[in-house]
């Protein structure tokens, strides 16, 4: 068999549309291709791929694989393996790279271990060695303490990178690349689970993930009441009401309001925590904001750390005065 | 029939040690474990108890926990048992020292699990707070080839199927499996169970089943390393705070609100 050359994307194109995910994966695996001398392929997976083939080019792909069967029209961990394992086997990469989104999570792990190779699991950072062909890869360990840089020993060598660690490439219609039909077969027999039922527990108003202001309470706040008042804040601001992992937990709010290492990864401009201590499993779900803000008691909170302006003192206090200001500058 | 249940659990050091405690070892590339701070069992793999636990409850079952490590605090692993699981089995072996390469820990699992006669179902925490990986769960399902469900809240067992609610980024969706199924489970299960008294005693009279790499069925190949870790450090924190003073708190708040007009945030 020929050396494993070149760097894999592994996306898709939800709706016809270039996964956000993926253009992220690009812009990663393009210094990767330009350091190596190599070529930067995307896989994507679907069912009708519409425009994204063309949309992978004008990011930075130099080859697309349309990856395609009907039965991929839906996301399936077991079917999306299967197509993955084939173009896996077909490309022979170097270095595989895949988003370490809500599908990543499971299909990083699986691919690797189907495969018999290692995983960088949920990279912020990669770069590649340009004589050994050798990726490296840093990422968070315990909760976010500390940092490894990890390498693996055998190819494709597969890293799993953090959602919006990479900011995408501009488009560039100009760019010229190829596109490879790869029909796989596969069929809906080999999925091993199914999903019964689905059920949706969206909050009100801007999505977390996309608003650009986020109000997060924490342990501090005590209870669930206080969340009232984030809202308020949040509305005010036009953004939406995050939780740190000891909010959720005490039941104070839904789940998917985290924000944290195993809950939602934010990147808003303006992050404002109120009551939260800034564990680093917290900070790992949000330290992409341009700017926190910490309003806490505890004047030694690990928040002041990493925010740029911070309030200490009593929430209660200083929550209804912030609202009234920002009345007062947003409607004058 | 009460189903033969497992349930993989870690012991690491306490995520919940004052953050001044966190020390590594450059050289070592390794996490200095705090003295006086005894280590525990993972959160999520605590959460993987309870789940266990409420299908015994409901319907009767067989729980052996399965835990890969060095260095065991008999005390700490004894705590699932504690609870109500029934069996523990420890694969201890200095060459686990350094957990970081998810393939070798998976091979010693999935061996052990085979070795043990294969479960029913099969239920671990989504990641364990030292090197969150998230690997190890998803390996052993591909290394046993069984249907495997992740990030489950709510786990039941119904005529030989697994039926798990799964957390997703919008709500949760419903999912089924036929047994033999590897479910893994996050915080969102909820608090897992305290020990009771009549636990604490039955796990102090049980002895774990203790295995070394030697006592497990696996080739050269399943024991080499797939990932080296190269370095391991702290990152700096470089945010400067400006802790905006005031006259009293509502002061401060309005300081604050002008700050954030004036660089344009708000």
């Amino acid at each position: 068999m020929a050396d494993a050359t070149g760097i894999l994307v592994l996306g898709d194109a939800p709706a016809g549309e270039l996964a956000a995910t993926a253009q992220e994966l690009l812009a990663a695996g393009r210094t990767l291709a330009d350091t190596l001398g190599q070529e930067l392929s995307i896989g994507l997976i679907g069912s009708d791929l519409a425009n994204a083939p063309q949309q992978a080019i004008a990011h930075g792909a130099d080859k697309v694989y349309s990856v395609t069967n009907p039965v991929l029209a839906d996301y399936h961990p077991d079917l999306f393996l299967s197509a993955m394992q084939t173009l896996a086997g077909e490309a022979n990469p170097n270095i595989i790279l895949i988003a370490r989104n809500n599908e990543g999570r499971e299909l990083a792990p699986r691919l690797a271990f189907r495969l018999g190779v290692g995983l960088a699991q949920d990279c912020l950072e990669v770069s590649a060695d340009a004589s050994t062909g050798k990726l490296l890869a840093n990422r968070p360990v315990y909760g976010g303490s500390a940092v490894a840089v990890v390498s693996c020993n055998r190819t494709p060598q597969i890293a799993a990178i953090r959602p919006k660690t990479y900011e995408p490439l501009d488009a560039d219609a100009a760019r010229s690349g190829q596109v490879v039909a790869f029909p796989v077969e596969i069929d809906s027999s080999m999925a091993k689970t199914r999903v019964v039922d689905v059920v949706k527990e969206e909050a009100e108003g801007i999505k977390l993930e996309d608003a650009r202001i986020v109000v997060s309470g924490g342990r501090g706040l005590g209870g669930p009441e206080p969340f009232a008042q984030l809202e308020e804040l949040a509305n005010l601001l036009g953004g939406a009401v995050g939780a740190s992992r000891a909010a959720v937990d005490s039941g104070w709010v839904p789940a998917n309001y985290q924000v944290g290492l195993t809950g939602k990864t934010i990147t808003p401009d303006l992050y404002i925590t109120v009551a939260i201590s800034g564990a680093s499993q917290h900070m790992a779900g949000c330290s992409g904001s341009k700017a926190i803000v910490a309003i806490n008691k505890d004047a030694d909170a690990n928040i002041f750390k990493d925010a740029r302006y911070g309030v200490v003192g009593d929430w209660e206090k200083v929550i209804p005065a912030l609202m009234e200001t920002v009345r007062e500058l947003t409607q004058s | 029939m009460p189903v033969n249940i497992c349930v993989l659990a870690k012991q690491v050091v306490d995520p919940e040690m004052p953050a001044a405690a966190f020390r590594i070892d450059p050289d070592a590339r390794q996490v200095v474990p705090p003295p006086n701070i005894p280590p525990v069992v993972n959160g999520f793999d605590e959460n993987a108890v309870e789940a266990a636990l409420q299908i015994k409850d409901e319907q009767g079952a067989n729980i052996t926990v399965i835990s890969s490590g060095t260095s065991f605090a008999l005390d700490v692993m004894k705590k699932p048992l504690s609870m109500g699981a029934d069996e523990l089995v420890l694969l201890q072996d200095d060459a686990f020292a350094n957990s970081v390469d998810s393939f070798f820990t998976v091979q010693l699992l999935s061996s052990a699990i085979n070795k043990l006669g294969g479960f029913d179902l099969i239920i671990c925490g989504r990641q364990a707070s030292d090197w969150d990986n998230a690997q190890v769960p998803l390996g052993v399902a591909e290394t046993l080839g069984m249907a495997c469900i992740t990030l489950g809240k709510k786990v039941d067992v119904k005529d030989d199927k697994v039926v798990v609610e799964r957390l997703a980024p919008d709500g949760f969706e419903v999912v089924e499996a036929d047994l033999p199924a590897l479910v893994t489970v996050s915080n969102e299960l909820g608090q897992p169970r305290y020990p009771t008294l009549r636990g604490i005693m039955a796990a102090t009279r049980k002895r774990p089943t203790v295995w070394t790499t030697g006592d497990l069925d696996l080739d050269d190949s399943q024991l080499e390393p797939r990932v080296t870790l190269h370095d391991l450090f702290v990152p700096v924190r470089e945010q400067d705070c400006e802790i905006i003073e005031g006259d009293d708190d509502a002061d401060a708040a309005r300081k604050l609100a002008l700050k954030l007009r004036e660089d344009r945030i708000i």
